[in-house]
């Protein structure tokens, strides 16, 4: 059991995890506190929310490259509306980004679904399209904070059970999907379909249905996370996310989920966006310049997949072993 | 002689079979001839557009927007026909040109600034090449890595900062023209490295070796393909052309900022793909990417004559990427219904 437990994936990178914590402590003594962990995940946040939506759409065997200008697109609508409609209650805009995600992953999962469009390239065409049409909608311009409304900057600030809504979202998000994934019949569909495409349809699983199905629901987190990115930063710009795209696929790859498709769990998608959190806040704590923080990412996850991979293939050796003596 | 006829008593029954009709939607329906039809069609209106656009000094000079780019498209024909795929290139560009930068400014000359470019590219190409094969990783996993970590070092280095002293004979490579001629040196060496690809593609075994490995990898290892040596080789030659791309835009900008050529991986991979080579791996050829280079470089050059802002742009090319993974699969749905039709 203990055994078991210790050969987990998401074990190891737990252990990792303290031992980063740890490490950046030592350096500034005032880092290990319960406010700045706390500081940490609310600003890890949005980054795990959409690291798990984007984990279901990798265990289909596909990719969202979209994901970031799906963020852009939903904020600078959502903040469009409200800087011109100040009136819309908050509840109304957060339904309103839902449903603009829905639609944008919906977009990519009938491309990938009924017109059989390679995933990787469907989302790299709607990456362009998504981005360019906040250009379309802004002409350029930005939202800025003072043409928000309080109610819209305070979404992500204000407090319930005494935690942010922005934390309190996240939280209900991973409890939703974990038991989604890992509880019902439909989430071990999705790893079946990405296990095994052949098999899968042999089973009886409707693959295109589920194909559609982690798309559109990733998009829906997308809708979500883009509304809580721009009230949280309150600016809605063209350059929203920038790049963010490649942190959520980063913080799958480190938490062990396979780029192939089938196999990595919703709790390895959130601590491989935590421990991404904790190097870049960590940067700003021990005096590092940001500059630093691209860099040591990009190191960060090259040194995950390359563990990950020499653990498994040990694991499979002694696997082998047990089996011939 | 023999040879010719024998290839055409082979042929001579099944040509008999098809109608001609079909034979001719064939030859149409080849993705090639309708790349070369859009590009036709965009040729066409752009000049009714602005009469602007069919000036040869413009035309030669609006390569010089997109030659960078075709030179990686080049290598990435090979890494995407054999089913990987590289999105560390721009990291690479910008790694390689802080490089460049760095020895310049300590005083380097015009070669080992080149030779530090090159050297550079085929260094960090064969890093994703040796993670790739060494540890049997996911190219897309390592590259992601990879692509932050070269673009990384190089804001680490530069922050805000930038370099902007090259010599003056290093401006030849980017912005120079050949001769007295209006065509630019970036045209000529593309043209050069185009054959040579081309060569390299379809008439060696190298070649050869890299489409099995794409249809199959493990089909291609039982049959004594080195398949691990040749994507090793793959990816260290497309680090080493991003190189070549880097010195050729640090050169034609005569800087080197951190940010430069961000995004350029997406365009470049976009390009190849509308080329016709499948993004599953092992099909594709170079004409069809040739043809995609200078359809989307006309294209963008075109819309900009028209006062198209980028970002506009990009949701054309983007639509232009979906449109082109499509139609191929429609042709072949139209194509099997025409047979059932005259076959009954």
């Amino acid at each position: 059991m203990m055994f078991n437990l210790l050969k987990r994936r998401e074990f190891t990178l737990f252990i990792l995890i303290l031992v980063l914590l740890l490490a950046v402590s030592l350096r500034s003594p005032n880092f290990f506190q319960l406010g700045n962990l706390y500081y940490i995940l609310n600003d890890t946040a949005i980054l795990v929310m959409v690291a798990v939506g984007q984990l279901m759409v990798i265990v289909t065997g596909g990719i969202d490259l979209s994901v970031a200008s799906g963020i852009a697109l939903t904020g600078m609508s959502v903040g469009m509306l409200n800087q011109y409609y100040p009136n819309i209650p908050i509840i109304v805009i957060l339904l309103i980004s839902l449903a603009i995600g829905f639609i944008l992953g919906s977009f990519n999962g009938l491309l990938v679904s009924l017109v059989k469009i390679p995933p990787i390239i469907t989302t790299l065409g709607t990456m362009s399209i998504y981005r360019g049409f906040v250009f379309v909608l802004s002409k350029g311009e930005w939202v800025s904070a003072h043409e928000m409304s309080a109610a819209f900057r305070e979404l992500p600030r204000g407090t319930l059970f005494g935690m942010t809504n922005l934390l309190c979202c996240a939280l209900v998000v991973l409890v939703i999907f974990t038991i989604f994934l890992h509880l019902t019949k439909t989430g071990r569909e999705i790893y079946g379909v990405g296990g095994n495409k052949v098999a899968a349809q042999y089973v009886g699983i409707n693959i295109k249905k589920i194909q559609y199905l982690a798309f559109a629901l990733s998009g829906v987190i997308v809708g979500l996370s883009g509304l809580f990115w721009v009230a949280r930063y309150a600016s809605a710009q063209n350059e929203t996310a920038l790049g963010f795209e490649l942190q959520t696929i980063a913080a799958c790859v480190i938490g062990g989920v396979s780029i192939m498709g089938g196999s990595g769990t919703v709790l390895g998608a959130i601590l491989g966006a935590i421990f991404l959190g904790i190097v870049n806040n960590a940067l700003t704590i021990i005096n590092l310049s940001p500059f630093y923080q691209m860099a040591i990412q990009g190191f960060v996850i090259i040194a995950a997949i390359v563990a990950n991979t020499v653990v498994d293939r040990r694991n499979q050796l002694a696997m082998l072993r047990t089996r011939t003596f | 002689m023999g040879k010719e006829g024998m290839l055409q008593r082979t042929q001579t029954p099944s040509k008999e079979r098809i109608p001609l009709s079909l034979k001719l939607l064939d030859i149409l329906m080849k993705w090639e001839v309708i790349l070369l039809f859009i590009f036709i069609i965009v040729i066409i209106v752009n000049s009714n557009l602005s009469p602007y656009f069919l000036d040869t000094f413009n035309i030669f000079n609006t390569t010089f927007n997109f030659m960078e780019k075709a030179m990686i498209a080049l290598p990435m024909i090979f890494v995407i026909i054999c089913g990987d795929i590289d999105i560390s290139v721009a990291g690479i560009i910008a790694l390689a040109s802080l490089f460049m930068g760095m020895a310049s400014s300590v005083g380097a000359g015009t070669v080992p600034i080149v030779l530090i470019g090159l050297g550079t590219g085929l260094a960090a190409g064969s890093l994703n090449g040796f993670l790739i094969t060494r540890f049997g990783i996911p190219a897309i996993a390592v590259t992601i890595g990879s692509m932050s970590l070269f673009r990384g070092i190089a804001y680490a280095v530069l922050g805000d900062q930038a370099y902007t002293k090259y010599p003056e004979s290093f401006a030849y490579f980017g912005q120079g023209y050949l001769g007295n001629t209006t065509i630019p040196f970036e045209l000529v060496l593309f043209v050069f490295l185009t054959v040579i690809f081309g060569l390299l593609l379809h008439r060696t075994t190298f070649g050869r070796k890299v489409f099995a490995i794409g249809n199959n990898s493990t089909a291609a290892a039982f049959s004594g393909v080195p398949v691990n040596r040749i994507r090793l080789i793959v990816f260290t030659l497309t680090g080493l052309m991003s190189g070549v791309a880097s010195i050729l835009l640090t050169s034609r900008i005569g800087s080197t900022r951190p940010n430069i050529a961000s995004g350029w991986e997406l365009e470049i991979i976009t390009t190849v793909v509308l080329g016709g080579v499948a993004i599953t791996g092992g099909k594709g050829n170079i004409f069809g990417v040739i043809i995609g280079i200078f359809l989307i470089g006309f294209l963008k050059f075109g819309m900009g004559l028209i006062n198209v802002p980028g970002k506009v742009m990009n949701i054309v090319i983007g639509f232009l990427l979906i449109i082109a993974i499509m139609l191929p699969g429609y042709i072949g749905n139209l194509k099997g219904r025409f047979l059932l039709r005259s076959s009954i």
